[in-house]
């Protein structure tokens, strides 16, 4: 028989690039400090004088004050605002190789494992940093969750030489070896069960795909966001044009502005779609292309409408939808009377 | 040159093709050479006489990699035709203008996909990101009103179409019956042994009303190659030369990748309007002068315009030639006699390509009586392409 292992899919070969690749450094935004230590010896009940009493900590073999290995990892975090790394941080991103997943349909993710280990304590003074290498991409897995791949990178920790590094390396202190599963959910819904176990799940919520927005289409999407379904309108010759684009069809003129649609309009066609069931639309799916009063068309969800009584010609009105904590407003339909 | 049309100054000489199915077990490379290494051996032309290469865009085998599998050391000539499966015609008449011109004597065209088991097209899932390329701005109108697979977009033209012209779910069905039927006797096709009823095809579950399952082809791996060289050698080759008698692409007014909704009227493919023209002009042919068709059936609804816009039925009454059954066996003019995408396979056209090259070689397991002249057509929806092909 013939063999049939698959072979991998075109695009894992740009994955498989990847493994092995080394992101820069990312800085802890202060120094190894007691009032950090303290309060994070509070949180976590952690008693040991070591690491808060100066006096007892002088009489050991450190001769002061150390953290806390488990830590570690805290010294480097971003800190209140998601992203806001300090000066001189990378700015790569190491989860770049999760991004492209994402692009395959493998939206969903649960960290698996989080290991650390330590190569030394680290001292109130010293200036901590950290390097990420993408280190294993799996062959393809079929776990309860679903189908797809553990991810792992090792993050190293090191502390920065004073004065540029004179006297040589960086000491390394310690290491985390973080892997996550990353994953096409094993049936089509939200993945809101992921198990929960030691590693913390993470599993997002999937959201609505986002619209490519341009500059010849940037008004659309913010006129939608503020409630308002606007036409662009060429300002020589006054075509309003949907899909939007940089020039006029008819006269070929740049110049445009836009209006403020009535938000009235008929059905022109529709479809009620069914399979494949995608994450995170509700089937049976209806799905509108819609005349406006003004005269253009746009494809449109259609809400308030029983699957089998949905006509071509029926009075249809705007009303906008919010999705994904306001991350994204849509322009619905919604049948009127005539 | 004596000649400008490029009518009758190439044929294709060389056919090659794997076995079509769900997970083929090797490489997309793998099958593209084994139906280009077929397709030469069966026009008995060495590789190194290779100087040219055509495909599309979406096929993931480069033709440098083919060459350099093949030994070719003097490649003077290749491209690549966009827009998926609009491009099954094409890459043939690219083929004959560059054999027409002397840039290249003998040149390859193949299509070569593990469409099903590596990745699928209709997954409804592309990963369009949110940057300003065009094609993302562009996706950003339906993808996130989960508007997203090619069946949906078939569908909103399809439920305009049934409004305009009276033409029913029924219509569509006796589309895939008939090619079902073809298939049945094909041993080559998915659907070998598998006809189907009208009763099944409308009892059949809905992907996107008003399509049912049995609207949509099957997805397949398979790779199709053919070699083209000038009519003037392929009197002396081993086959009967199936002579390009016309090729053409077509783009018009309004003009989407399946979605020129914004057009005056959604019920014509204009673009297809723009190569049947294109097509009767080159050949001089018109739609009585063709005895067998192959009209691209990734969907049953798209059928129905094309046959109007080459002229085989008035507008909007295709219909009617449906239910009298022009299109099945034994009609007047028989469509999709390997069983279509619908019922063969989907090579993305150019498994229909193959078949019409059999038609004219009178080497069908559907063979029409009398072939003179073949019409093939190419992906709908899309900006496309089209080729009569024909005996000398």
């Amino acid at each position: 028989m013939r063999e049939t292992k698959l072979a991998e899919q075109d695009w894992m070969t740009e994955v498989r690039a990847m493994v092995g690749r080394e992101y820069g450094r990312v800085y802890a935004w202060d120094e190894v400090n007691a009032p950090m230590i303290r309060q994070w010896c509070e949180i976590m009940g952690v008693e040991n004088p070591l690491y808060t009493d100066a006096t007892y900590a002088a009489t050991t073999e450190f001769g002061a004050i150390v953290a806390p290995p488990a830590m570690l990892q805290a010294w480097c975090l971003e800190g209140l605002h998601p992203n806001n790394y300090p000066p001189g941080s990378t700015t790569e991103n190491p989860y770049e190789v999760l991004r492209l997943m994402e692009g395959q349909g493998y939206q969903s993710v649960v960290a698996v494992n989080s290991d650390l280990t330590f190569e030394r304590y680290v001292k109130v003074g010293e200036k901590l940093y950290y390097t990420t290498r993408l280190d294993a991409v799996g062959e393809q897995k079929t776990t309860a969750l679903g189908t797809g791949y553990f991810v792992t990178l090792i993050m190293s920790f090191f502390s920065e030489k004073p004065n540029g590094g004179e006297g040589g390396q960086d000491d390394k202190v310690g290491e985390l070896l973080f892997r996550v599963f990353k994953f096409r959910p094993a049936n089509a819904q939200p993945a809101a069960e992921a198990p929960k176990g030691d590693a913390a799940p993470a599993v997002p919520k999937i959201k609505r795909p986002k619209p490519g927005i341009s500059d010849d289409t940037r008004f659309f999407w913010e006129g939608a966001a503020a409630g308002k379904l606007l036409i662009q309108r060429c300002k020589c010759c006054g075509t309003l044009r949907h899909p939007p684009g940089p020039v006029c069809t008819k006269c070929h003129s740049f110049e445009w502005d836009t209006v403020e649609s009535g938000g009235t309009g008929s059905i022109y066609s529709f479809v009620v779609m069914h399979y494949p069931e995608v994450p995170p639309f509700d089937y049976p799916n209806p799905v509108g292309l819609i005349e406006l009063d003004e005269g253009v068309r746009l494809i449109a969800g259609l809400v308030g409408v029983k699957r089998n009584e949905i006509t071509i010609g029926q009075r249809v009105q705007v009303e906008f939808q919010a999705f994904d904590d306001g991350e994204l407003t849509l322009p619905l339909f919604r049948p009127v009377a005539p | 040159m004596t000649n400008p049309s490029l009518s009758g100054r190439a044929a294709i000489v060389g056919l090659g093709a794997t076995e079509f199915s769900k997970n083929s077990g090797r490489t997309e490379l793998r099958l593209a050479m084994e139906a280009t290494l077929d397709a030469l051996k069966d026009a008995g032309i060495d590789p190194s006489e290779v100087e040219g290469f055509s495909s599309y865009s979406v096929d993931k085998v480069p033709e440098y990699e083919i060459a350099r599998l093949l030994g070719c050391k003097n490649v003077k000539f290749f491209s690549q035709i966009p827009h998926g499966g609009g491009a099954a015609c094409a890459p043939v008449m690219h083929a004959a203008m560059a054999v027409a011109t002397g840039v290249a004597k003998v040149v390859v065209v193949y299509r070569a996909m593990n469409e099903r088991s590596w990745y699928r097209f209709g997954t409804g899932s592309y990963g369009f990101a949110s940057t300003p390329i065009f094609e993302n701005v562009n996706y950003g109108w339906y993808m996130p009103h989960g508007f997203h697979t090619p069946a949906a977009w078939v569908a909103m033209f399809a439920q305009r179409y049934m409004h305009t012209y009276g033409a029913t779910s029924e219509d569509f069905g006796r589309i895939a019956v008939a090619v079902r039927d073809f298939a049945a006797t094909n041993p080559a096709a998915f659907f070998y042994g598998k006809p189907i009823t009208l009763e099944e095809h409308q009892a059949s579950r809905w992907i996107a009303e008003p399509l049912h399952l049995l609207d949509c082809c099957q997805e397949s791996d398979g790779a199709v190659a053919m070699v083209i060289t000038s009519a003037e050698r392929a009197r002396d080759l081993k086959q009967k030369p199936v002579v390009i008698k016309g090729g053409a692409q077509g783009i018009t007014e309004g003009q989407q990748i399946m979605t020129s909704y914004f057009r005056d009227d959604i019920t014509g493919l204009p673009e297809m309007g723009v190569v049947a023209k294109e097509l009767y002009a080159q050949s001089g042919l018109g739609p009585d002068a063709i005895q067998t068709a192959v009209i691209y059936d990734h969907f049953t609804p798209f059928v129905l315009p094309q046959l109007e816009e080459f002229g085989f039925a008035k507008r909007g009454e295709a219909k009617e030639f449906i239910r009298a059954g022009h299109h099945a066996r034994g009609g007047k003019l028989p469509i999709n006699t390997h069983g279509g995408q619908l019922g063969e396979a989907y090579i993305h056209g150019m498994n229909g390509v193959a078949e019409a090259v059999r038609q004219v070689r009178g080497t069908a397991v559907n063979q029409v009586a009398g072939v003179e002249n073949v019409l093939v057509t190419a992906g709908t929806g899309v900006p496309t392409s089209g080729l009569i092909l024909g005996t000398v």
